[in-house]
């Protein structure tokens, strides 16, 4: 796929990517979310707090795909957590700096989760701080930095974001 | 309320340690009972990390239980804590996370105080245009921010209500002393923030940190990856008050008596896990101890976890709501392999750990059943009665001594 030719198909083709990226995870089709990344990828949920001071630590941490395939098999198979699912909210992204194949692109977002009792809860806001490869078939997030607003979270974080 | 509170002491079952009254998580008696006996008792509350305000003028907001403190660093590098509540009408004066200031004034009236908690400033003190102000008996020097008493431990910094509060040392005991040196041989560095709600009354959380029975069992993560463990041995350090313990694991000497086997967690050949490397490691404090979990009365955990090094502060948000504030550590001297190691150690910990997520969620199914149970207690009998040391993890010991040590400071 060639690499978007401007701003406005930059735009587009991050709209697209993302709002098939939050529609994998709240069909709960977390078995090809990693394949929205690229294979040296890095993906991080990270607070407001610790991102404006270079605070590296995350909530999950990945180098890697193989690390996103680990995490849903985690979930998958070892952890236990009640029933839960999320609807994403994602806002159209502002896109950054665009250079060769790659474009940074930034989302805000409104996570609701659904819990086993069924409510609807709010459970997280913040941004996406994206950098998508281009190189491939179809766009691949290189890098996904998970910007929490708060740093605060409830219970537990076991559905990636 | 204290009739209600000594009423409680009469329903608790029997003398020893291993029957826990349910009402205990669920009476608003014994939470004020705790506020005033454990948490502005002679007990010592982590505050801070020193590095986290290591300039003149450097502040941090936290809470003793959850009574909001300031603890700050004046001119001369003493360090400093008091309530974090004006004098005046009982507003918050910071209302940051941290800063920096030369003093601390209330928004409210401009009352202002010094890094000691002493108020300096009133504003409109003599009135407008020789109208109003304070009556002529008022004395500045007699209001202040209400003081604790400080000690600093390993670069820990730690407050107490009580002047009567024994040394820290003392306090923490030679063995529980050693191994907080132990994980915090030098100053540490912060490598992030984040706070975990949980929904459970904070008791619950304190006592599943101490429960060394569950892990194997709730926590699947080694398990269903398969990933060897070797020829872990460990125990359970409970020192003399019962309120503090230490659990730990450890690896074993090769055959040959020589070197620890390196890489402490690694997986096996087969392993499950696509990226094993999750658990590379390093023996960074050369004795072949893993894990080690070290609490200190009543809320403080420091975690080592292979690499992954983490305070966590215990602060309770009403009956049944609590919160961790989890700081993640490492050196100033780390290099970058040892950073990157434990950035995807911490994988494993925090509200989305592979072994710790579960915790977050434990408590409340335990809150959540609380309903019904009346006068009923539960039972923690695991390794046998008592609240010693044990060389054993399938023991609920520490959580027995928990009990012991809240129940002496309580009076029920």
């Amino acid at each position: 796929m060639a690499p978007p030719a401007d701003n406005l198909a930059a735009g587009l083709a991050v709209s697209g990517l993302l709002a098939d990226y939050a529609a994998c995870i709240d069909a709960d089709a977390l078995e090809r979310w990693p394949d929205f990344f690229t294979e040296d990828c890095v993906y991080r949920i990270t607070s407001a707090y610790n991102y404006a001071r270079n605070l590296p630590v995350g909530i999950i941490h990945a180098e890697n795909r193989r690390m996103l395939e680990d995490r849903v098999a985690a979930l998958r198979k070892a952890n236990i957590y009640e029933k839960q699912g999320y609807r994403h909210i994602v806002s159209v992204p502002r896109i950054g700096r665009r250079e060769g194949v790659l474009v940074e692109a930034e989302a805000g977002f409104l996570v609701v989760r659904i819990t086993g009792e069924g409510e609807s809860l709010l459970f997280a806001t913040g941004r996406y701080v994206d950098r998508v490869d281009f190189s491939g078939e179809r766009p691949r997030f290189a890098a996904k930095i998970v910007v929490l607003d708060s740093d605060k979270v409830d219970t537990l974080l076991a559905i990636p974001l | 309320m204290d009739s209600i509170a000594d009423a409680r002491a009469s329903i608790w079952p029997e003398p020893g340690l291993t029957r826990v009254p349910f009402a205990l998580y669920t009476d608003p008696a014994i939470y004020a009972r705790e506020r005033e006996r454990l948490f502005m008792g002679p007990t010592w509350n982590y505050l801070a990390l020193e590095g986290e305000i290591p300039n003149p003028g450097d502040f941090k907001a936290t809470f003793v239980g959850d009574v909001p403190v300031i603890v700050a660093r004046d001119g001369e590098g003493a360090i400093h804590a008091f309530e974090n509540r004006c004098a005046h009408r009982g507003a918050l004066v910071c209302l940051e996370r941290f800063g920096n200031a030369r003093a601390l004034t209330c928004v409210y009236h401009a009352w202002s105080y010094d890094l000691e908690g002493r108020l300096k400033g009133v504003a409109f003190q003599n009135g407008v245009k020789g109208a109003g102000g304070m009556p002529p008996e008022f004395r500045r020097d007699e209001y202040r921010l209400r003081p604790l008493k400080v000690e600093r431990f390993a670069g820990l910094v730690f407050g107490s209500f009580d002047p009567a509060a024994p040394p820290i040392a003392g306090y923490l005991g030679p063995a529980i002393a050693e191994r907080v040196r132990r994980v915090l041989p030098r100053a540490p560095k912060v490598l992030g923030y984040f706070t975990q709600v949980l929904r459970n009354n904070w008791k619950l959380y304190i006592e599943n940190v101490k429960d060394s029975y569950h892990a194997s069992i709730l926590h699947l993560f080694f398990t269903t990856f398969r990933l060897n463990r070797l020829n872990q041995t460990g125990g359970i350090i409970v020192d003399e008050s019962g309120g503090h313990h230490v659990s730990y694991s450890k690896i074993g000497k090769n055959a040959d008596g020589g070197e620890y086997e390196a890489a402490a967690l690694r997986a096996d050949s087969s392993f499950g896990l696509k990226d094993p490397t999750l658990l590379s490691g390093r023996d960074e404090f050369g004795d072949g101890i893993t894990v080690q979990i070290l609490t200190v009365f009543p809320t403080l955990v420091l975690q080592q976890i292979n690499n992954c090094l983490a305070v966590r502060q215990i602060l309770p948000k009403g009956l049944d709501r609590a919160e961790i504030v989890w700081t993640y550590y490492g050196f100033a001297d780390d290099d970058a392999e040892l950073t990157a190691m434990r950035l995807k150690q911490a994988n494993m910990v925090g509200p989305a750990g592979y072994i710790s997520m579960e915790d977050g969620a434990v408590g409340a199914f335990v809150q959540r059943a609380l309903p019904g149970t009346g006068a009923a207690s539960s039972v923690v009998m695991m390794g046998g009665h008592g609240a010693e040391s044990q060389p054993t993890r399938a023991t609920e010991t520490s959580i027995r001594g928990f009990w012991k040590a809240y129940r002496a400071l309580m009076g029920v």
